[in-house]
């Protein structure tokens, strides 16, 4: 026992004894690399000096203090690994965080819980593409279901909602996080007990909020006008409610009024754009009611011809 | 012999041949001149030989995609020649198309080419943005000319309509719409789904299935005058 203790510490003084003798030759020939090797029981310490070649040197020094800085420094915003590192995530944490998009627990903040300062931006991009082309598709079935029974219905595709869905979704999910982000900033500067998430983060909240709009734009295909609109006020409430959570933290230590306000506008644009997009895409047109009380007043015109064609 | 060694080697001014041993040998060396005439005979050869052995590669590479297996031919030697044919003659046949105002039809020759092509690229800088290892116009390659089977599809569509409208016109539209969709995402993802990192498979793949969803829909709302 006494042996062995005497052993770990003969060898332990060894180390230590190495490491002054390497640390002051290195202070001679600042151009050496050391190659300590632990094996031999004396601990020798073998010294290649490239003294004669001190350009190879130099470079090495150079290599070395590069790695070191590219560890602490975040990569340029023109190189491609910058934007890689926001495409860092693998197929589960997607699915995780669409998931805790559509639950809203209190205890649960989207940002620090399901984010954890790893915000991505590859469901923001995808969710909202995905929601465009959903809306443009679903927002022609509906005008074809609604008026396919008509004689004098001609079908058309109706390209044209592509470009405006793309738009309005991407505005939405950009300017208004860019907005939200400003005035968070502002406040921030204002006093000092309000926190702002970083711009990202907020970007991502905004965009996997928009989730569910997608079954919702699906399921709106169902002419029924009760059930669209008790969808589409489920939808607004279940990702309003996200929204909500995230930035109450946020702003409950701000005046009543400001705090009010910030919540409020979240809320109503959230809605805005649900409405919006229920009226625009899926408008139903008055069709069938219109020839029946036209008929007895005028006999010239055809029933059902002046409204059938209408674009929406 | 010593000596000769010895001293250095002046060439063969040195050496004294005897004029009765008769001196034999090839001069030319055979491996070197050879491939120099083919380099030169690329240049020389006609403009039809050329021609024809492009078209030989971008054909090679339609037979890859209508029996995907899993073969390097379609990544190695990439080329943009099939993709750029395929989405014009797609966008072409999507002229025409019936609509009450001008903006109210079917999408324009351009706005195909845009989606078509801007689709690509944005699918390919996603793949790479998630660690994928493929190069920028192999993925081009590979999406531009797996969009093959959607233009045959295309084709046998406007065929069917060539005889008139109705449901049962519009049952073999989708049916065959379907089929065409599943083998470009199917052979799409057969050369591009190796290239990914194992855990984010799922993630390159969904685009490229909106992508060709996007197309599939193109193609079976066209409806001609």
């Amino acid at each position: 026992m006494a042996q062995a203790q005497r052993r770990r510490s003969t060898q332990s003084v060894n180390s230590w004894r190495e490491f002054e003798v390497a640390a002051d030759l290195l202070a001679e020939t600042p151009g050496a690399t050391t190659i300590s090797s632990l094996r031999e029981p004396q601990g020798h310490v073998s010294l290649a000096a490239d003294t004669g070649d001190q350009e190879n040197g130099d470079l090495e020094e150079n290599d070395q203090t590069q790695l070191l800085e590219g560890e602490k420094q975040p990569p340029n915003f023109w190189t491609f690994s910058y934007h890689q590192s926001f495409f860092d995530v693998d197929t589960h944490q997607v699915l995780e965080r669409i998931k805790n998009s559509l639950l809203p627990l209190p205890s649960q903040n989207f940002v620090r819980h399901c984010l954890r300062h790893h915000p991505d931006l590859y469901g923001p991009f995808w969710i909202c593409a995905t929601l465009a082309f959903t809306l443009a598709v679903s927002s022609n079935l509906a005008t074809l279901l609604q008026n396919w029974r008509e004689a004098s219905f001609s079908y058309s595709p109706q390209f044209h909602k592509v470009t405006v869905a793309g738009i309005t979704i991407y505005c939405y999910a950009w300017l208004v996080p860019t907005a939200l982000w400003g005035f968070l900033q502002w406040r921030k500067g204002v006093g000092e007990r309000v926190g702002c998430y970083t711009f990202l983060e907020i970007v991502c909240v905004y965009g996997y909020s928009l989730f569910i709009y997608i079954p919702t734009v699906v399921l709106w295909l169902i002419p029924v006008s009760g059930l669209q609109w008790f969808l589409g006020v489920f939808a607004v409430s279940l990702s309003g409610a996200v929204l909500l959570l995230t930035f109450w933290p946020l702003v409950r230590s701000d005046t009543k009024v400001v705090s009010a306000v910030l919540l409020i506008v979240v809320i109503a644009l959230h809605a805005l754009l649900a409405i919006g997009c229920k009226f625009y895409f899926f408008q139903s047109l008055p069709s069938r009611s219109i020839p029946v009380t036209q008929a007895p007043l005028r006999q010239v015109t055809p029933p059902g011809s002046s409204k059938t064609s209408a674009a929406p | 012999m010593a000596e000769a060694d010895d001293r250095t080697f002046l060439g063969l001014s040195d050496v004294s041949i005897s004029e009765d041993i008769p001196v034999e040998g090839e001069i030319t060396v055979p491996m070197a001149s050879h491939s120099q005439d083919e380099d030169y005979s690329t240049l020389d050869e006609p403009v039809k030989e050329t021609i024809i052995r492009d078209l030989k590669a971008v054909g090679k590479k339609f037979v890859h995609v209508m029996y995907p297996k899993k073969s390097n031919a379609l990544l190695r030697d990439w080329d943009l020649w099939g993709p750029l044919v395929l989405c014009v003659s797609l966008a072409l046949m999507l002229q025409g198309g019936s609509a009450d105002s001008k903006e109210d039809g079917g999408p324009q020759f351009a706005e195909v080419f845009v989606i078509i092509w801007f689709g690509a690229v944005v699918i390919t800088l996603n793949s790479k943005l998630l660690g994928g290892t493929i190069s920028f116009f192999q993925s081009l390659c590979v999406l531009g000319y797996c969009v093959l089977p959607l233009t045959v599809a295309m084709l046998v569509c406007r065929l069917v309509l060539l005889a008139g409208m109705g449901p049962i016109n519009f049952l073999i539209r989708l049916i065959v719409v379907i089929a065409m969709f599943a083998w470009s995402t199917l052979a799409s993802t057969a050369f591009l789904a190796d290239s990914q990192p194992p855990n984010r498979k799922a993630l390159a793949v969904y685009p490229i299935f909106l992508f060709y969803f996007v197309i599939s829909w193109m193609i079976l709302t066209f409806t001609p005058h």
